[in-house]
């Protein structure tokens, strides 16, 4: 029997699911290897089957994610979490920093707020179940998941890279934006995986990957200030898209009330 | 430099690299100014070069200025010169391929590099690729994939009479002036350059040159500037056999202070001409009948250079900031006979936070020695 997996969809914007349907040929070949039980965005429906491997893209936003994710868990043998919103939570936990509440927002933006239902806070899939692996970046790596997967069948444990992206961009031959031209690249505490994009095409990295092993931030964060960086620019440059991640959460709190 | 030291005037540079491709290297490589830096690529004619740029270096930072002089070589030096070269950042090391009867055959990468001449080669990189060539050709295990690419370079070397403040070749003995490990030697005046040579194959392309030989003058000028140049260097390592000083304080405070301020990124190790380290892995295709076993750049910053099976031992920064010094200026001495260190100032222009060897050294170095 072939080794059965599914992809979930909790909130977030699709976008990393895409890596398996802008794959093409290789998610034809993957289909091959697997069963892919369920896959609403791609068409199989099967929720609650039990999996050998359960993808899990988005963040744990409402009460009825709370409660759908601890099914997936119990579904799946090995669940990985996918793309930002599912390992620290996504864009949508910046809301985790308004002390007023969720609805405090919804009552700003909505018109008819009583129609959304959301906690107040947005976290991580690990926040609320065990995760066996963990795949950041928003989008994640196309390249990774399938190597996670080609790893994961066989039989190994996969090998998820997380050194700084300095390291990519200097393999690549990438000339550093930071030392030539002063911007507030967050390279050299990011985690690598995303092929050095932003610096190859001149601009700064913000640290979709979240968090690499080890990040000092403190002293880059002093050396953005030598650049003409206000607190509260950097405050964001670490509270954006991995705003939860351990490190960068800390790390934005230092500076959202400015020089610590 | 030496009496057999010809002139090549500034207007007639093109010949040179006429001569290197009648010599039967098709690629020449030469600094280029481009995205704010000085790049090795490839160069078509001399106007290819940076004539009238200068760099400004501090460290963490680094700028291009323009200058009044017809020079082409002003400047001390870009982020890379041979290392990407010789030792790939990321290549193929071999292939595997699992038939349909479940048998294995490996092929390998090993690629026939075109011969390719280098223009503008410091002294400080010079003496880097002598020690990569210790360790990848001359160790117990030659390195193949190494060889190969070197034995396929001709080297020009261009004293340098620009060093920036982040330079301190002078310190570690290496530089500023061309004297080994170059096929042919220049240094540049403003009329045009002197050139000698350094092995038989420099001396071939001299005679096919024809170039009539040196002034006295000129040599003299060219003497005078390279001892400015070496005089003009501020920063300086605290002598050029540091073992034993940082083994005997390797509990020093100091290691923590620089390790609070460092931020493991590993882009001094990746700009060092003379860093060699390295991991492996495997890339299997989807499908899994066919795997990539690769190598690339890897760094002692990183927690996978200490992993050992199950834990890994240099779990701080501190701890990965004293490994790299401590290599780089002790043990590498026991290895290599000689200091990892160049004085290239790479590692401090480079640095995001624009850390300084030279002042750490100093600074460790003035601490008391461990109990």
């Amino acid at each position: 029997m072939k080794p059965r997996v599914s992809v979930h969809k909790f909130s977030s914007c699709d976008g990393c699911q895409l890596a398996f349907i802008n794959a093409g040929p290789a998610l034809l070949e993957l289909a091959g290897l697997v069963d892919i039980v369920h896959f609403a965005e791609a068409g199989p429906m099967d929720p609650d089957a039990p999996v050998d491997i359960a993808f899990v893209e988005g963040s744990i936003s409402t009460q009825e994610e709370a409660v759908r994710i601890r099914r997936v868990r119990e579904s799946a043998r090995y669940l990985i979490s996918i793309g930002a919103c599912a390992t620290a939570g996504g864009l949508q936990a910046l809301r985790n920093f308004n002390a007023q509440g969720v609805d405090d927002w919804t009552r700003a933006i909505y018109a008819r707020p009583e129609f959304i239902e959301s906690l107040d806070k947005a976290s991580a899939i690990s926040d609320q179940v065990k995760v066996d692996l963990e795949l950041w970046g928003c989008p994640v790596n196309a390249q990774q998941v399938f190597t996670a997967i080609r790893r994961l069948l066989f039989g190994a444990l996969p090998f998820v890279d997380n050194e700084k992206v300095c390291q990519a961009c200097k393999r690549q031959g990438i000339v550093c934006v930071l030392v030539t031209r002063g911007t507030p690249c967050l390279g050299p505490v990011t985690r690598t995986g995303c092929g050095a994009i932003c610096p190859a095409f001149g601009r700064d990295c913000y640290g979709c990957f979240g968090p690499a092993e080890n990040p000092n931030t403190a002293p880059l964060s002093r050396r953005f200030q030598g650049l003409g960086l206000m607190p509260e620019d950097i405050a964001r440059r670490f509270h954006f898209i991995n705003s939860q991640a351990p490190g960068f959460l800390e790390e934005g709190r230092n500076w959202d009330q400015g020089t610590p | 430099m030496d009496e057999q030291t010809v002139f090549l005037p500034r207007a007639e540079a093109d010949r040179l690299l006429e001569a290197l491709r009648g010599a039967g290297f098709g690629r020449i490589l030469g600094p280029v100014a481009r995205e704010g830096t000085l790049l090795f690529q490839p160069l078509r004619r001399w106007d290819d070069l940076p004539a009238g740029v200068r760099d400004v270096q501090q460290p963490g930072r680094y700028r291009l200025q323009e200058q009044d002089t017809p020079r082409c070589f002003a400047w001390a030096n870009g982020p890379q010169a041979l290392k990407p070269l010789t030792f790939r950042p990321r290549e193929p090391i071999w292939r595997a391929q699992r038939s349909a009867d479940g048998q294995l055959s490996f092929q390998s990468t090993q690629e026939d590099p075109e011969p390719t001449a280098l223009i503008g080669l410091r002294a400080c990189d010079l003496a880097a690729l002598d020690l990569q060539e210790r360790h990848f050709m001359h160790g117990r295990f030659p390195d193949p994939w190494f060889r190969r690419r070197r034995e396929a370079l001709f080297l020009v070397g261009m004293s340098c009479a620009h060093p920036a403040q982040t330079c301190f070749c002078a310190s570690t003995g290496d530089g500023p002036a061309i004297s080994r490990g170059h096929d042919l030697g220049m240094a540049e005046l403003d009329e045009g350059y002197l050139l000698w040579a350094g092995t038989q194959a420099g001396k071939t392309l001299l005679e096919r040159l024809d170039l009539d030989a040196a002034t006295a003058a000129q040599r003299r000028t060219v003497e005078k500037e390279t001892h400015q140049a070496a005089m003009g260097q501020r920063r300086t390592l605290p002598g050029r056999h540091l073992k034993q000083g940082l083994y005997e304080r390797l509990q020093a405070g100091h290691w923590k202070d620089v390790g609070e301020r460092c931020l493991s990124c590993g882009n001094c190790t990746a700009v060092c001409p003379t860093c060699f380290c390295h991991m492996e892995m495997d890339e299997p295709a989807l499908g899994g009948d066919s795997s990539e076993h690769l190598r690339q750049w890897s760094s002692c910053f990183n927690a996978e250079h200490s992993f050992m099976g199950h834990f890994v031992v240099r779990s701080d920064t501190r701890l990965r900031y004293r490994q790299w010094l401590t290599h780089k200026l002790g043990s590498w001495h026991e290895q290599y006979g000689r200091s990892g260190c160049v004085g290239c100032g790479r590692c401090i222009t480079w640095c995001p936070v624009g850390i300084d060897i030279t002042a750490e050294a100093h600074a460790l170095l003035k601490e008391a020695p461990d109990a």
